[in-house]
């Protein structure tokens, strides 16, 4: 009945849209959901933070299947909502087909990619500047000397979390071991949180102390293994910090909220191209809070401050995977 | 390589294997009864979900396992209905009770917890934990023996151990009783047990039962004894494993065990060597992880010998009117 109700009400919020004629803007979460604790609740909180200090309003709408994202980004262009916003690079092949019928409308996508789309705004983050920092910070924790990583699916973008963390971690202590697992090289691979306890406690066995997890649903099961063996483990994307307090050392912050604001507040003027984010524009963090206060000791936050700003400034540069499909610091 | 390593493998296998050979009985009792079963996939998925969704309802990890097991029973009543009573085909029940499963998990999470289909993570009584044997930290520092006994055989969940009784167990059933034998007969020849004024229909539904049940461990143990909440698609494939596994140990139950343990021992050292250099030469990663379901292939094409059905499999059972 509750289900029933949701996809009327969805129908209804899409159908009532189709008489406003000021132009709104839109806001489509992927399959995680507005309030997944992670990448969705973070575009929502950009959006409602720019609805808060403008005044203004925003639809937006949560994909209950695959087959509903073309459907929702085109219901929303009809109805003149423009800029349209979507979540995830799962939206990717929808967006393209979308885009190239509603020229007037600007389309974001965040972490998507549609090439050839005049209207289509893709925003990328520099997640190896990001993880560099949390790198650092983990190889300072650690009195292993062994740190790791656990990707979801090896995909580039995944690769370049990796390399960017390897290259953090070598650059606090140049001999350390930094191990690195992918869950897989299917889309399952984000799904598999028992793979990823697995595979952490493999990295457990080979010495690592300090864990970092860039694997979506699988993530959770590799933060669970390293609270419950007792090493730290960095979250992604949100702050995840509270799902484990004191025992999750920091998290990887894309700043999808900020991305968000800043389209909104450009409302009809926001123009498709690219937009990638860095450390520079607040487009990557990482996370401290009270959970994490005990663990992160004033010598490795001055540190990581430091190259924080070396990187803003230009004086430290970041390889990025992307950049030539290769890793200075590690080998896949 | 180590010995502990070996035994940290070894130990990696045994949580490996056990959803695969809790699922792969399950199929076992199945098709042993004339009833194919590829669902058994949507089943584990099910009783994942409902095992960690009520779990984390209800604060205890047994009222989840029962809540998980009543999903897989049900789920398997409904494949018994369509393929026993209305005589439809079994594998295109099968397709839609894991299709069924992939779908409601995900919608149902959602509506109840709105964290992305996902259900809260479990904590103390919420989930099994690993039980510790008596002595097992006093003995870990024993070579040899000490390493076995506290990392091997010791720390496991409560699952694992019901695992591998339910393969005595299961051979008892199948193989010293009267009712195991009109099980099988009831894979073979139907008529026959019927002629001999067994009901055929009853038969087959108590073996789909034993399937729900068994399936239901299965995801109880995956969502609440290795993972600690369930995630959309957890399962990933392991269904498919253990039919795999099933058709590899010719639906016998020793031989399901050294399957399952064979594939859990080669999921273990995929995770264990991403990267392996033999002979300076490295490995690449792909086939580490491919390695599973290549030796799967070689396996079933050259090894196994003729894996034969029960005869009686897939066929619904028409009276002779």
């Amino acid at each position: 009945m509750t289900l029933m109700t949701k996809i009327l009400g969805a129908a209804a919020t899409l159908a009532l849209s189709a008489t406003v004629s000021v132009a709104e803007p839109a806001v489509i979460y992927d399959l995680g959901g507005k309030f997944d604790k992670s990448f969705n609740e973070s575009a929502f909180n950009g959006a409602q933070r720019w609805a808060d200090e403008t005044g203004g309003t925003f639809r937006d709408i949560e994909l209950q299947s695959e087959a509903q994202r073309e459907q929702a980004i085109r219901r929303f262009a009809e109805a003149g909502f423009n800029p349209v916003v979507t979540t995830g690079f799962a939206m990717s092949s929808a967006l393209g087909t979308v885009a190239a019928d509603f020229p007037d409308t600007t389309f974001v996508t965040i972490d998507g990619y549609v090439p050839d789309a005049p209207n289509v705004l893709i925003v990328s983050f520099a997640e190896h500047e990001g993880s560099y920092l949390v790198g650092m910070m983990a190889a300072m924790a650690s009195e292993s000397n062994t740190v790791s990583f656990i990707g979801g699916m090896d995909i580039p973008l995944i690769r370049r979390f990796a390399c960017g963390y390897a290259q953090g971690a070598k650059a606090v202590s140049g001999d350390i071991n930094v191990v690195s697992n992918m869950t897989g090289t299917t889309p399952t691979a984000w799904n598999d949180p028992v793979k990823g306890s697995e595979l952490t406690r493999a990295q457990i066995a080979q010495g690592s102390d300090v864990v970092y997890a860039a694997a979506g649903g699988t993530g959770i099961g590799v933060l669970q293994t390293a609270a419950d063996e007792g090493i730290l483990s960095i979250g992604v994307d949100s702050n995840q910090n509270p799902m484990h307090p004191g025992k999750v050392l920091t998290s990887m912050l894309k700043r999808v909220d900020n991305a968000v604001y800043a389209v909104l507040s450009a409302g009809d003027d926001a123009k498709g191209g690219f937009q990638s984010l860095s450390l520079a524009d607040g487009g990557v963090d990482f996370a401290m809070d009270e959970n994490n206060a005990s663990l992160v000791s004033a010598e490795m936050q001055t540190a990581v401050e430091a190259a924080k700003a070396q990187i803003i400034a230009g004086e430290l540069s970041v390889h990025n995977y992307t950049d030539d499909d290769s890793c200075p610091a590690l080998n896949f | 390589m180590d010995f502990m390593t070996i035994i940290q493998i070894l130990d990696s296998t045994m949580r490996l294997a056990t959803p695969l050979l809790l699922a792969c009985l399950a199929g076992l009792f199945s098709e042993r009864a004339g009833i194919f079963d590829i669902g058994l996939e949507g089943k584990m998925l099910a009783a994942a979900f409902v095992s960690a969704a009520v779990a984390a309802v209800s604060g205890s990890v047994w009222v989840g396992l029962l809540a998980g097991m009543g999903a897989s029973i049900f789920l398997s009543l409904l494949h018994g209905l369509a393929s026993i009573t209305f005589r439809g085909d079994q594998l295109i029940s099968g397709v839609a009770i894991n299709f069924l499963a992939a779908g409601l998990t995900v919608v149902i999470g959602q509506s109840w917890f709105q964290i992305g289909g996902r259900t809260p993570s479990l904590s103390g009584d919420g989930r099994f934990l690993p039980i510790n044997w008596p002595f097992a930290e006093a003995l870990s520092e024993t070579p040899v023996i000490g390493g076995i006994y506290s990392e091997l055989i010791s720390g496991h969940t409560i699952l694992v151990y019901v695992s591998l009784l339910i393969v005595p167990l299961s051979w008892y059933v199948l193989f010293r009783t009267r009712f195991g034998l009109r099980l099988r007969a009831v894979g073979e020849n139907p008529a026959a047990v019927d002629t001999a004024g067994v009901s055929v229909i009853r038969l087959r539904y108590s073996a789909v039962i034993i399937c729900g049940v068994l399936c239901g461990l299965a995801g109880a143990y995956l969502a609440t004894g290795l993972a600690a909440g369930f995630v959309k698609e957890m399962t990933a494939g392991r269904g498919f494993i253990a039919l795999a596994a099933l058709i590899f140990a010719k639906w016998r139950p020793w031989h399901a065990l050294y399957a399952c343990l064979l594939f859990g021992f080669l999921e273990a050292i995929g995770n264990r060597f991403q990267s392996i250099e033999i002979i300076g030469i490295s490995v690449p990663v792909q086939f580490m992880q491919a390695l599973p379901y290549i030796l799967t292939v070689v396996i079933l094409a050259g090894f196994v010998g003729k894996a034969v059905p029960p005869r009686a499999g897939g066929q619904p059972y028409v009276k002779e009117r």
